[in-house]
């Protein structure tokens, strides 16, 4: 047996005299986290600014739908349209616990120390009162959400008539697949379509809506995997399009009668 | 079986009070299915009668011998010694948040006074007939009714742990206590309402999903999810959502019980 002193700050207990006892590799989720968050803002950013390369034939990329062009409006057009998703995603509940671990360090990581002087208000207080705005970015996301599918359809169809499939259709529908499971599976949707109930037995409206409360439980449970699926789905469409505007890429027809 | 027996632990073992201590190391002989309790009862047989640890049933069920090993939070009868690498020290610190009586021992009869708060089950004292309750309408609150009140999720929650919103005015309830409130509110009989509660005295907008309380649950209940997230929202329904009170006003709706 033998003994080791514990050497102590002042307020700092003598049971926990580092920040964490932890043995793993317990940055590495938020240093990923932050790494991913920073790329796509940069690179969401750029596409918003560029303002060129989002439209070739019936090809419209997700960053710039429903294309909103008004004479009084100088600016890109996306940046009418992105607050929307951008609203979404940063009041989505999955996505303030990686950004609050990740940015805010509020905790870095499980039975790890925060870091910095301690002015912790939690969701009480500006600017983070507002995450209870998000059912109202869900209902906005959800109309947004229409309009891409609708563009998806329309990749169908040749500008000067008739059909195509090709594989940049494919990848606008697989696109609007992974925003609809994010989308309707999210935690204010879960509530609103049947979670505030207490009792789902108790009439036949009620019990639609716990039909439709268990299957967005199923996407719920998943929604960490359809937040992450959508995010990449969404910047790769866009990029794919943006390949086919410049001439870099082809949307690789399959077959068109 | 005798390969095993050849083998040695070290661990390292927190030994003292809130105010002074030290950490010591010990030397416990492996055995097969051996847990990290069986070793600090090693300990106490054999190098140390006077430490202090509380344990019950050895059955990850009493929710008694909550620790800290190796940094994470986890009741010691359910961490099994050979998820270790050979020749690892072992981290044994008693959990953070609650005051510190002796070695591994905690006062946690905070928990006590906080769930003294919370409005407890209220029927329809005019319902008297025999209630019929489906498994639908009770399997949320059953999913919570697991609770071991091991406290690890209180241990873990970093607003209580980092932030020490324990007492006064900026008192946060904690996640075993929303998994409570949450059983409470979600119940199909029950007829009081603790939102008000929830959000100016249990603090529920402190809490910002971090998600540290499910990660460490035993019982694996999906507090955030299931629990909080829920109540979350129904906070929102009602201090949040003009618009929705307004629909609710003008077309009927709202709590269904």
């Amino acid at each position: 047996m033998t003994e080791a002193q514990t050497e102590t700050k002042p307020g700092q207990r003598p049971s926990h005299p580092d920040i964490t006892q932890r043995k793993d590799a317990w940055w590495g989720e938020p240093a990923t986290i932050a790494t991913v968050f920073i790329s796509f803002i940069i690179y969401a950013t750029y596409r918003v600014f560029e303002n060129n390369y989002f439209e070739s034939g019936n090809f419209l990329s997700p960053f710039y739908s429903p294309k909103l062009v008004f004479d009084w409006w100088k600016f890109s057009p996306a940046i009418l349209i992105l607050w929307i998703p951008a609203g979404f995603r940063t009041t989505c509940y999955y996505y303030r616990k990686a950004y609050y671990r990740s940015f805010f360090m509020t905790p870095p990581a499980c039975a790890v120390d925060p870091y910095g002087k301690d002015g912790y208000t939690g969701e009480t207080k500006f600017p983070f009162v507002f995450q209870n705005l998000h059912r109202y970015f869900f209902y906005l996301a959800a109309l947004v959400l229409i309009f891409l599918w609708y563009d998806a359809v329309v990749s169908l169809f040749k500008p000067e008539g008739g059909m195509q499939l090709s594989v940049l259709s494919i990848v606008m529908f697989a696109n609007c697949f992974f925003l609809s499971g994010y989308t309707f599976g999210c935690h204010a949707y879960r509530h609103l379509c049947g979670g505030s109930l207490d009792c789902f037995s108790s009439c036949t409206k009620a019990k639609t809506r716990f039909k439709v409360w268990e299957f967005v439980t199923k996407l719920n449970e998943h929604h960490m995997g359809w937040a992450w699926f959508s995010l990449f789905s969404v910047a790769l469409t866009d990029l794919y399009i943006r390949q086919v505007c410049t001439g870099a890429a082809s949307p690789i027809v399959l077959f068109q009668f | 079986m005798s390969e095993h027996k050849a083998k040695e632990a070290t661990l390292k073992v927190y030994r003292g009070d809130g105010k002074e201590g030290k950490f010591e190391t010990y030397k416990v002989p492996m055995e097969a299915g051996m847990v990290v309790l069986d070793a600090i009862h090693y300990i106490q047989a054999n190098y140390a009668p006077e430490l202090a640890v509380r344990w019950n049933c050895k059955a990850a069920k009493c929710g008694s011998c909550s620790a800290e090993v190796n940094g994470h939070p986890s009741l010691m009868c359910k961490t099994r010694m050979d998820h270790f690498e050979d020749g690892e020290e072992i981290v044994v610190q008693p959990i953070k948040t609650f005051p510190l009586i002796k070695d591994l021992v905690t006062d946690v009869s905070w928990n006590y006074r906080v769930n003294e708060k919370i409005k407890p089950f209220t029927p329809d004292e005019s319902d008297t007939k025999e209630w019929v309750i489906y498994q639908e309408d009770i399997e949320r609150v059953q999913e919570f009714r697991k609770c071991i009140e091991c406290f690890l999720c209180q241990n873990v929650c970093h607003v209580l742990r980092d932030h020490e919103k324990k007492d006064g005015n900026e008192q946060f309830m904690g996640p075993r206590f929303l998994v409570r409130a949450a059983g409470l509110e979600m119940h199909p009989k029950d007829t009081a309402d603790r939102l008000e509660y929830l959000k100016e005295e249990g603090h529920i907008g402190y809490c910002n999903i971090t998600k540290c309380c499910t990660e460490v649950c035993p019982e694996e209940i999906h507090i955030t999810d299931n629990a909080i997230i829920p109540l979350k929202e129904r906070v929102v329904d009602e201090y949040y959502d003009p618009l929705g009170k307004m629909i609710k006003g003008i077309f009927g709706g709202g709590k269904k019980k």
